[in-house]
């Protein structure tokens, strides 16, 4: 086990990148600490399966370094690393047996039969296949299937890290939650560095003690899930966490206060001058409906979705969204629309800016 | 990520594909003199006289049109019966399909040797003998199972459900089949189209029993005159190169189906 | 895929059976006529019931042809299949030089047979071979047309040129439908080159290599114009298989009726073959798609 570090890194596929566009993982630094639990987030096409590859050292960087520890692995092959990764697509050994298939990766490190066949017992309980481990895998659903990658993915004990590329696309939403109960028990019993690729917050955020959020090649965000909904570190991330995402206005951002057109919205710190182009973000949960208190709104629709209703509306002219508790009657005296002054984040260029003095 | 394979062991395998082709080309540019007297690695003497010969006497170069004439008409009736019979196998259970379907295959697999004489009978008996469609007909006897076969592999590809939305939109079976079903299985009929033209275009055996002037195909011309006029080296080699050509033209439009349509649409 | 039960569909396949029964079975009655038949000319016959076929079952001609067929098949299948997934194994995987291959290895599968034939009858002759004017300079002792071993070792080496394409094709398209994944994730298993080739690669081909097996069995078992050309057969019969005895029974000596009996045996051995490569196959089809 060890905290894997990634210097300067960044990989084209491309033989001679003319610029940075050509770079499907932009430069980046980053330290995952040992014994962590990360979920990699992203749309599809952000660079996380890269990252992950070249994390697992299927892909070699274009440049830039990569530390397990103190060692430096950049060109070490995938079998030194000495790490574990489950596939999006289940992969299985059609031909051999169930039992044959966990055994595998421990077998080819020449692991003794005692210890194999104990552990492999062990990895068989733990995703319910005990009673079939002598059956060919050969013809199982693609749930199975991939429990059995997922298996074979954590049989070893001694890996650096397991790393997970969106293991869960093909299981059920049952299973899907149940499985990852189980890694996350897993994590905790074991300690394992996982690194976990998907495109679903809702399983980012209830798998991982730290979010890396990616965007267009790049780590927007590395933080706890409450991070990432407070303070979002970058447009996208309050965009893409959280449902609806964050409200987004362009403002002018002066001493303490955001000017919207006319209006004006306190802030609870004062900000610098802003460079770029300004723009005020607060989360929809923030947002309050009032009877004259704070901004315009129009409203335009009021969707139901069961624990809360979801408000769409506009305030001068651009989408805004608020979240109203259920049982709140909405009528045609709430005109606006008031934002908790706390929960505001200024973002400069898509990037959040700290109040001027660091203080909230 | 595949494992790399090994460019030399590649080299190696085509150059004994490529070196007795070459041979044959290399011939087909010399005089006979330069064939039996000296033993030369590139024509010393380079002439275009064998080629000549045979572009410019018609019992040649009738040996190629006859070839293409029954090559083309053979593969349009092996597709055209294949694609419903296709059809069938990959979509309908029905009385006796399996067992069908199995004799079908055997007649792939039946040795024309067999077939030759009863052929030559049946053919003579009806007045096709010597004509291109006699030709045609006789090699439908290993081309519409094997047309049937490519189809069928490629059809069951093809997801249900989409017939059943045609039905749904109001599409007749024919229509249905013609402008939906084809388009998506084009590569397969090419596939087949290309298998047909192989097999009737490289067999000898029953062509050659079939026809006598003229329908004769060229590869039976060859044969003949290798025996009559003694040893005309170069204008063999020539007649040769030329049967090479029309495979190797089929093969470039094709080239990106190859490995799937030889595998019969079923990988 | 689930199939609806619909005896309509025999409509669809008539076109095909009414172009096959004339173009298989009508000639195949005639052959069983003239298995149970004899005949002086004038098309006068008698019936001889079993006759031929008895002759023919103790015939030690048909008894050696048989025999040499069977050893040419299984030479050429021990060598081409090997060698033809080795090759595929070796071939590049995609753009230009794949390609490049593919149309390359197609190139000899679309050589009329007899041209074949004629290209290493050519190619192997001692005067005017680039082959075998090579070997002779060489100091080896090589006359496909005197010496028996030469004759076979030409033949061979003549199909494996002809058809190891056609088995390296085949498992070069199982090879191109193995999602990358797989290798993935034997390396991150530590697999080695041997067991990724046992546990994923050979399972992936097994489909396409029994077709390829099939193909070649049964067409190296009907085999008749390439060996024709380049041995006639010879020297003496030391390379006429059956199907090059067959035609000489029938054409050249037209003895029509053991020729008739020699063929319905024959075509019952393909048959029996076919069957059990078609039973295998199908089972494996399904296990597949389970």
């Amino acid at each position: 086990m060890a905290q894997i570090t990634l210097k300067n890194l960044a990989h084209s596929y491309l033989a001679h990148p003319r610029g940075e566009q050509d770079f499907a993982l932009k430069a980046m630094d980053h330290v995952w600490q040992d014994g962590g639990a990360y979920a990699l987030l992203g749309s599809s096409g952000c660079g996380k399966t890269t990252l992950l590859n070249i994390i697992s050292g299927l892909l070699r960087p274009s440049q830039g370094r990569v530390l397990f520890g103190d060692r430096d692995v950049t060109d070490a092959e995938t079998a030194e690393r000495n790490i574990a990764q489950v596939f999006q697509f289940p992969v299985v050994y059609d031909t051999m047996t169930l039992r044959d298939n966990l055994a595998f990766p421990l077998r080819n490190r020449g692991k003794d039969t005692a210890y194999i066949a104990r552990r492999v017992e062990q990895i068989a309980r733990m995703i319910g296949m005990e009673a079939i481990l002598d059956r060919k895998a050969r013809g199982l659903t693609a749930d199975a299937k991939q429990k059995i990658s997922l298996g074979r993915g954590m049989v070893r004990e001694d890996v650096n890290a397991i790393l997970f590329d969106e293991p869960l696309t093909v299981i059920d939403p049952h299973m899907k939650w149940e499985l990852r109960t189980q890694l996350k028990r897993l994590h905790r019993e074991f300690g394992h560095t996982m690194i976990y690729v998907t495109h679903d917050q809702t399983e980012a955020l209830t798998f991982a003690d730290k979010v890396v959020v990616m965007y267009d090649g790049r780590v927007v965000q590395m933080g706890t899930p409450e991070e990432l909904f407070e303070t979002p570190a970058h447009t996208f991330v309050g965009y893409f966490i959280g449902s609806p995402g964050m409200n987004l206005l362009p403002a002018e951002i002066r001493g303490n206060t955001a000017h919207l057109g006319g209006a004006s919205v306190p802030l609870d710190a004062a900000y610098g001058p802003v460079p770029g182009r300004a723009q005020i973000g607060i989360r929809p949960e923030y947002a309050v409906l009032t009877e004259g208190d704070g901004l315009p709104i129009s409203i335009r629709r009021v969707e139901d979705v069961g624990r809360h209703r979801i408000v769409r509306g506009e305030v001068a002219g651009h989408g805004v969204n608020v979240i109203a508790p259920e049982g709140m009657p909405i009528g045609p005296a709430l005109t606006h629309v008031r934002f908790t002054p706390d929960r505001i984040n200024v973002y400069a260029d898509d990037w959040r800016v700290a109040p001027a003095k660091g203080i909230r | 990520m595949r494992l790399r394979g090994s460019p030399l062991v590649m080299t190696l395998y085509l150059l004994f594909l490529l070196v007795p082709i070459y041979w044959l080309v290399n011939m087909s540019l010399k005089t006979n003199a330069e064939i039996t007297s000296t033993f030369t690695l590139l024509p010393s003497n380079l002439t275009f006289r064998n080629y000549a010969v045979i572009l410019t006497d018609p019992s040649w170069y009738m040996g190629y049109v006859n070839s293409i004439i029954y090559v083309v008409m053979n593969t349009v009736i092996s597709i055209t019966v294949a694609l419903p019979a296709a059809y069938a196998f990959s979509r309908y259970s029905f009385m006796g399909d399996k067992h069908l379907f199995f004799w079908l295959l055997t007649n792939r697999m039946s040795p024309p040797a067999v077939f030759a004489l009863p052929f030559f009978q049946l053919y003579s008996s009806v007045g096709l003998f010597d004509t291109h469609i006699a030709v045609a007909l006789a090699h439908c006897l290993f081309n519409v199972p094997l047309a049937v076969w490519i189809l069928e592999g490629f059809m069951r590809g093809v997801p249900k459900e989409i017939d059943e939305t045609a039905y749904i939109d109001g599409y007749s079976f024919p229509r249905f089949f013609v402008k939906i079903f084809m388009p998506l299985i084009a590569s397969g009929i090419g596939v087949a189209a290309f298998f047909c033209f192989m097999f009737s275009w490289v067999e000898l055996l029953l062509s050659r029993t079939l026809t006598s002037v003229n329908a004769k195909p060229i590869a039976a011309t060859m044969t003949r005159t290798v025996s009559a006029s003694g040893m005309d080296w170069g204008v063999l080699a020539a007649a040769g190169v030329l049967t090479i050509i029309p495979g190797a033209l089929v093969i470039y439009f094709v080239r990106n189906y190859i490995a799937k349509g030889f595998a019969l649409g079923r990988v | 895929m689930e199939k609806t039960l619909n005896n309509k569909a025999w409509f669809l396949v008539l076109p095909v059976l009414v172009i096959v029964a004339f173009s298989a079975i009508v000639p195949l009655m005639t052959v069983v006529n003239y298995a149970v038949n004899d005949t002086f000319g004038n098309n006068e016959f008698f019936w001889v019931g079993l006759e031929w076929f008895e002759e023919m079952v103790t015939s030690d001609r048909l008894h050696e042809a048989l025999g040499r067929q069977i050893l040419f098949s299984a030479i050429i299948l021990a060598i081409e299949v090997p060698l033809g997934i080795y090759i595929a194994l070796n071939m590049p995987k995609r753009g230009f030089w794949a390609s490049l291959c593919l149309v390359l290895m197609a190139l000899p599968l679309l050589i009329p047979f007899n041209v074949v034939g004629t290209i290493w009858q050519i190619f192997g002759r001692v005067d005017i071979g680039l082959l075998g004017r090579y070997l002779a300079e060489f100091g080896f002792d090589y006359n496909y047309t005197n010496d028996p071993l030469d004759a076979w070792i030409t033949v061979i080496v003549m199909d494996v040129w002809h058809w190891t394409s056609l088995v390296a094709l085949l498992c070069y398209a199982g090879l191109q439908s193995i999602p990358n994944a797989y290798y993935q994730a034997a390396k991150v298993d530590q697999a080695s080159r041997w067991a990724v080739f046992r546990y994923i690669e050979l399972p992936k081909m097994a489909g396409v290599l029994l077709i390829a097996v099939l193909l070649r069995f049964m067409d190296s078992f009907m085999i008749y114009t390439e060996p024709f050309v380049v041995t006639g057969g010879g020297p003496g019969n030391s390379t006429t298989f059956l199907s090059i005895d067959l035609v000489k029974m029938a054409i050249g000596q037209f003895d029509l009726g053991p020729a008739a009996a020699f063929s319905i045996m024959y075509f019952l051995v393909i048959l029996l073959v076919s069957w059990i490569f078609y039973t295998v196959m199908t089972n494996l089809d399904k296990e597949e798609g389970k």
